[in-house]
């Protein structure tokens, strides 16, 4: 613990750790300092020049500023008003012109300080580069002329260990860039975005795509949401993290007019069933000589099986063959609901609400479609980032934190495993109830397994089912993911079955979550999804009713389970 | 010969300040590193020189080269180290190289280890974080103030920065020629001699000009330290300046329109911009913008071009961005009358 000094903001003390910087401290005060380029999980370059206050007279950035015994600053000062208004109007000159959420008259980040300084980003026009917007697959996208270059999406980038981006050029034509080296791709994961203060950089959106499929009278519009969303969302409308939202959520959507309110976390129970029978296939090979692919990896994260593909290719096999939860259970809609409710499914639309970007990726897989009651189907139709949904409820006005609660539809019932599915550790939980419970017949003497939670970026565990020990990992984002990697690579770790996410945290921190998010922030998520868990009377995927008659009616159609339960995996090229 | 440390109490009694342009005491940067307990320190010769107007390294690398090169061993004597750059920019160095070269050889059959670093000619490659990021390969922009090059330069070691004039006077005192002199930068059209010459430091501007043979035979104004971020005096005002900042005088006929003298100056900051900062990079191109729409005769919009002057000077990451008030406001008020 560092020594603690008085720091004195507009004439205030405040009790503060020596060396600290001051728009950190303004910040968890409530002072209000505007602010671009700061984040405090990520590295500081002090470029936007917003966050300027009065030091012994001087015009100085808060985030320069280290906190030493009996230092002052001025925040309200007039001049330092005028300064960060003319700053602000050069920085988001033509913003509202380039800003397609703005264009849209969607929330944008920015708004609130435009309006807080009245500028209309009309007062000086952008020097405007001839360069597109560029796509990250289908999942994300910058367009480097709405970029105001603070660089966070950079260090986002470089934190979790990919370094996809930067920034080139000099002067005025200073722009975002992506890595020409063929070793170098985004996997998708979304982090950028998350960090982006102006919405340069961001989720390709499907928001136009829902509200058409929503007015169409011919579609049976199916919603899903995620996990993790139920517990992020609402810090869109003003309320703590962690907090959960679903029953508000399931009637928003019925309001929003989809015709079914399914739950990805159904779809979570079905990939546990999936992926704890093939762990145990695997494991029982080993303990009879045989030699499997282990250790097992999860492959429930899109951006991590791109990580895989595109980095490790030549560990493709030790990926289970399950599909994701919300393609499972998109599958399981289209197949199995569509039957039991005596629809056509070629007239069902799936929309899934994600904390994610690289999910709108995987939606779009060629090799998920299937063949059903004679027609070509995709298990998912449509993917909206919790971002996405909350600018839709807003469009809508739909005050979520005030709406009554309901329940989703009996289709949506889920156990408690599925819930922390969110959650670094959480697949992998989920997974070891169900496995102990095929391996031996019995549950884990402890249902919580708190060696594999929090988050941390590599956890470690040895688990025991009966007589036999099961070495797990769980791991979070590329940068750790390499580190596990190598030492399996090179023999020095030995595992039965890793769980791998591309993002700090699991899904819960995902690229999809509203913006600005903190390692704090994720922590108050995940605290969220436990407790959903330990409120859950069924906890266990086995014990899930509903997925108990899907899979009764998988097995009832044998041609279906290769079909909608598993994928495949291959090689990938830069872009791919 | 001196010993370490009775060279570091000669430039001290000297008085020896960086010729960079920020005049800083030498003796004080030099103690400064010499007390660090670090295994390895570099000493650094920075001619990177690219700010308009000014040629002065360039002069002593054409015609003064071994005492350039006698003063960057000297330092590298005094740190005990036997690794250096000589960071250079690439114009200069095409030009200079059959004398540089052969001194680099020279200094590495000594012993010394000087690397050659050709950057790409820029004025922020001369910016003591920029130059040290350009060595380590990353982009070519400003470093946050802490921790300063004397603790933490590249590769995580100490670096002793010096202009090339510094390093120069650095060897004049160490063979008891220096002389409370220093060179300046002439130039201007219409200007009989325009050359950089040998100075006294306490000479006065207009006393240049006329021992220079340079006294304009028109009237005229000045920008004294430096081509861009000099200040700009009138011809009366500058009877009793003295050289600053990198030792410019640059003579402009009273007839220059302000459209004229604001171009140059408003196209060189936001072609050197590095790009980092808002006020700087967007500054610079919006002042680039204002003026675009106006003629040598127009009545130019000093209202619109205020605020930005303002959040330039007050709000930029490193000097380059503040650094355009001192010639937009001096020149404003002292040729103009406009209070800016």
């Amino acid at each position: 613990m560092s020594k603690l000094v008085t720091v004195y903001i507009d004439n205030q003390p405040y009790q503060v750790e020596e060396g600290q910087n001051l728009l950190q401290i303004a910040l968890a005060n409530q002072i209000d300092i505007p602010h671009l380029c700061y984040h405090p999980d990520l590295h500081a370059d002090h470029n936007c020049r917003l966050c300027l206050v009065k030091h012994d007279g001087e015009v100085e950035t808060s985030c320069e500023i280290q906190a030493r015994e009996g230092l002052r600053i001025e925040t309200k000062d007039a001049e330092i008003q005028a300064l960060r208004t003319e700053n602000l109007k050069l920085i988001l000159a033509s913003h509202r012109t380039n800003c397609p959420k703005c264009r849209a008259q969607l929330p944008c980040k920015v708004a609130g300080l435009m309006k807080k300084y009245g500028v209309t980003s009309e007062e000086y026009r952008r020097k405007m580069l001839d360069l597109a917007v560029h796509k990250m697959a289908n999942a994300a996208e910058f367009d480097p002329n709405l970029c105001v270059r603070c660089g966070l999406c950079i260090s986002a980038c470089a934190e979790i260990g990919i370094n996809f981006l930067r920034l080139e050029g000099k002067s005025s034509d200073t722009h975002l860039a992506h890595s020409q080296n063929p070793k170098v791709d985004c996997i998708y994961c979304g982090q950028c975005t998350v960090s982006c203060p102006v919405g340069a950089i961001r989720e390709q959106s499907h928001l136009e795509a829902v509200e058409e499929v929503l007015a169409d009278s011919d579609k049976i519009v199916i919603v899903q949401m995620a996990p993790s969303v139920r517990a992020s969302i609402g810090e869109e409308f003003g309320l703590e993290p962690g907090l959960n939202l679903e029953k508000k959520m399931f009637t928003a959507l019925r309001i929003l007019g989809f015709a079914k309110i399914f739950d990805v976390n159904m779809g979570a129970d079905i990939t546990t069933m999936v992926e704890a029978e093939e762990l145990v296939e695997r494991l029982r090979q080993k303990f009879t000589g045989k030699k499997p692919s282990l250790p097992m990896f999860t492959s429930c994260c899109p951006g991590w099986v791109k990580f895989l593909e595109f980095y490790y290719p030549e560990l493709i096999p030790h990926l289970t063959t399950a599909r994701s939860p919300h393609i499972h259970s998109g599958g399981a809609y289209k197949t199995w609901w569509a039957k039991k409710a005596g629809v056509d499914p070629s007239k069902i639309v799936v929309v899934s609400l994600m904390p994610c970007t690289s999910k709108k990726y995987e939606a779009s897989m060629d090799k998920l479609t299937f063949e059903f009651a004679g027609h070509k189907l995709k298990p998912v139709d449509l993917v909206l980032t919790t971002r996405e949904i909350a600018a839709l409820l807003k469009k809508h006005q739909l005050d979520l934190p005030n709406l009554p609660d309901s329940e989703a539809d009996l289709e949506g019932e889920y156990s408690g495993a599925a819930a922390i599915y969110g959650a670094s550790g959480g697949v992998m939980e989920s997974a070891l109830r169900t496995s102990a419970y095929l391996l031996t017949g019995q549950d884990l003497p402890k249902i919580d397994l708190q060696e594999v939670r929090g988050m941390k970026g590599i956890k470690k565990a040895t688990i025991k089912m009966g007589e036999q020990e099961i070495k797990v990992a769980v791991v979070a984002t590329p940068r750790n993911a390499r580190n596990i990697l190598e030492k399996i690579k090179r023999g020095v770790e030995e595992y039965d079955y890793i769980e791998f996410m591309a993002c700090p945290g699991g899904c819960i921190g995902g690229g999809g979550q509203p913006l600005q998010g903190t390692v704090e922030t994720i922590k108050k998520r995940i605290a969220g999804l436990y407790t959903i868990d330990a409120q859950k009377k069924v906890r266990r995927a086995h014990e899930n009713s509903i997925v108990q008659e899907f899979l009764a009616f998988v097995k009832s159609e044998p041609a279906l389970s290769k079909k909608i339960l598993h994928t495949s995996y291959s090689a990938k090229n830069k872009g791919a | 010969m001196y010993l370490r440390d009775d060279l570091l109490a000669a430039i001290e009694q000297a008085g020896l300040v960086g010729r960079g342009g920020a005049a800083f005491p030498v003796a004080r940067k030099w103690r400064r590193i010499k007390d660090l307990q670090k295994p390895k320190k570099y000493v650094i010769c920075n001619a990177s020189e690219g700010e308009p107007d000014v040629s002065k390294d360039f002069f002593l690398l054409e015609h003064y080269p071994a005492e350039v090169f006698k003063g960057l061993i000297l330092a590298m004597d005094f740190l005990q180290t036997k690794e250096g750059y000589f960071y250079i920019n690439r114009n200069y160095y095409q030009v200079l190289q059959a004398k540089i070269d052969p001194l680099l050889k020279s200094c590495q059959e000594r012993g010394y280890l000087i690397n050659l670093f050709i950057e790409e000619p820029s004025y922020i490659g001369g910016e003591t974080g920029a130059l040290l990021n350009a060595i380590e390969g990353k982009k070519v922009q400003p470093r946050y103030k802490n921790p300063s090059p004397s603790v933490l330069g590249i590769f995580g070691t100490p670096v002793l920065l010096h202009n090339v004039e510094t390093l120069y006077d650095v060897a004049c005192v160490a063979i008891g020629k220096f002389d409370q002199t220093r060179l300046a930068t002439i130039s201007g059209e219409g200007l009989a001699k325009p050359d950089v010459y040998r100075v006294r430091n306490d000479q006065g501007v207009i006393d240049i000009l006329r021992q220079t043979g340079n006294y304009p035979s028109f009237d005229f104004f000045v920008q004294v330290g430096g081509g861009a971020a000099g200040e700009v005096l009138t011809s009366k005002q500058a009877e009793t300046a003295t050289l600053s900042g990198s030792g410019s005088i640059k003579v402009f006929p009273k007839t220059t329109s302000p459209y004229t003298f604001l171009q140059k100056l408003f196209a060189f900051y936001d072609r050197e911009s590095c790009g980092k900062c808002s006020p700087c990079r967007d500054g610079a191109w919006q002042l680039v913008q204002l003026l675009a729409g106006q003629s040598e005769q127009s009545e130019l919009p000093w209202a619109k071009f205020s605020p930005i002057i303002k959040i330039m000077d007050k709000g930029s990451f490193c000097n380059l961005g503040k650094s355009i008030a001192l010639p937009v406001r001096s020149y404003a008020l002292n040729i103009l009358g406009i209070k800016v």
